[in-house]
């Protein structure tokens, strides 16, 4: 195939009495060998694992049942975000740390979505503590805090996604926590308000 | 009316660049080449901005599959031996030397203790079907709990490798509860660090970690 004939390329005959040595051709049929490579290639691509995984870091809050409750730290109402995740990726959120069980707080409903999502409050909660961090309603070393409290209904994504939500946001305080009975009555009572089964 | 006859071309080419072409090619493949680590199930992990890469040593893997069956891992060949060496005095398991080499030079585990002797003295291909009806390494929310093997894998893997970080690969799809267990297992060791798994997305534009990226951009 890709061999050029160069046995008769010489245009001077020789006299007739001269013998031609037949002169073999040096190119060789490469195709097989270009099969071969892509053949190899095409495993190789399909083996190969180009991107390593990336990982998120996530910190648990510290848990010590020998802290006292002094040691704790207390989270100020004013610069808490309480986020219920729920099922169906839908998230019921609320400000404050819903410590006082008589009054239940305003829950409100959202997604995931990146218009009118949780970012937006998110966001907007971060400029309400700015706001009040210039007028001196709270110190310097208040931070926006973040409370995460995924219910039993919630899935994996869920969490990754509203975690991702604080990077993303740069939320520097945030914990997982574990729902409380109480917030799980809010989110059924709120279910059932908007009729959702 | 006589037409000119034109010369007829070859059809033949050239192969050698082409030759040379696929030979760097699968050169470059080859050389970046690293095969993927075989896993017993498919996992879509969910997305996040995060750009830490994995490091390539010492790494737990936690697999949670979407069923929430959990799967366990450790990356290091020779740490393996030790790892079932200390899980088998642990859990009086009674494993022979060649079910502890099966483990050394297997993958993720994905049974309960009283299927362990089982699984690893199956041939290989006993084992692919067994991987595929395994039931996952049981764990409960509290570490102390006596059927929360996975905590027995996590304490045995920390003891034969301090150095081992602990990664937890969940499907998105895996309803909290499930994850909740590997997480309360690891508090109980009090391990409040760790790491998830994510595939990697776009940062939002607009967002204070997009001003940072792009700020982070223009200094450089």
């Amino acid at each position: 195939m890709a061999e050029l004939d160069t046995s008769s390329s010489g245009g001077h005959k020789k006299g007739p009495g001269v013998k031609k040595g037949k002169k073999l051709s040096t190119r060789i049929d490469l195709t097989p060998m270009v099969d071969l490579g892509f053949l190899l290639i095409t495993f190789f691509m399909y083996t190969t694992t180009m991107a390593k995984p990336k990982t998120m870091e996530i910190n648990m809050p510290y848990k010590d049942k020998t802290l006292t409750e002094d040691e704790k730290n207390k989270i100020k109402n004013s610069v808490a975000l309480t986020v219920l995740l729920s099922k169906s990726h839908r998230i019921y959120y609320y400000e404050g740390i819903g410590d006082n069980p008589d009054k239940s707080p305003d829950i409100k409903v959202t997604t995931f979505s990146s218009a009118k999502g949780i970012r937006d409050e998110i966001i907007d909660k971060k400029k309400r503590v700015d706001a009040m961090k210039r007028t001196g309603e709270l110190s310097e070393k208040d931070e926006t805090t973040v409370l995460i409290k995924p219910d039993t209904t919630s899935t994996y994504s869920d969490l990754v996604n509203i975690l991702d939500e604080m990077n993303i946001n740069d939320v520097k305080v945030y914990a997982i926590v574990d729902i409380t009975d109480l917030e799980q009555g809010w989110i059924k009572a709120t279910e059932e308000a908007n009729g959702i089964k | 009316m006589p037409h000119a006859k034109l010369p007829r071309k070859s059809t033949n080419v050239d192969m050698t660049a082409m030759c040379d072409v696929a030979f760097l090619l699968l050169t470059f493949f080859m050389l970046a080449t690293k095969f993927k680590p075989e896993e017993p199930v498919t996992v879509i992990t969910p997305s996040s901005i995060s750009q830490i890469t994995l490091p390539d040593v010492d790494i737990m893997l936690i697999t949670v599959d979407p069923k929430g069956r959990i799967f366990f891992s450790v990356d290091n060949k020779l740490k393996r031996m030790d790892l079932i060496e200390s899980i088998n005095s642990y859990r009086n398991l009674n494993l022979s030397k060649e079910e502890k080499t099966a483990f050394a030079l297997g993958g993720s585990i994905g049974f309960p203790f009283n299927q362990l002797k089982t699984y690893l003295s199956a041939s290989a291909d006993d084992q692919k079907n067994m991987v595929a009806n395994a039931q996952g390494i049981p764990a409960d929310t509290s570490v102390t709990a006596d059927n929360n093997e996975l905590a027995s894998w996590i304490r045995s893997a920390r003891e034969t490798n301090p150095k081992v970080r602990i990664c937890i690969k969940a499907d998105g799809d895996v309803s909290y509860p499930n994850v909740q267990k590997i997480v309360k297992t690891l508090e109980g060791y009090k391990i409040f660090k760790f790491n998830l798994i994510t595939n990697l997305k776009a940062i939002p534009s607009g967002t204070a970690a997009f001003d940072d990226a792009h700020a982070n951009d223009r200094k450089s």
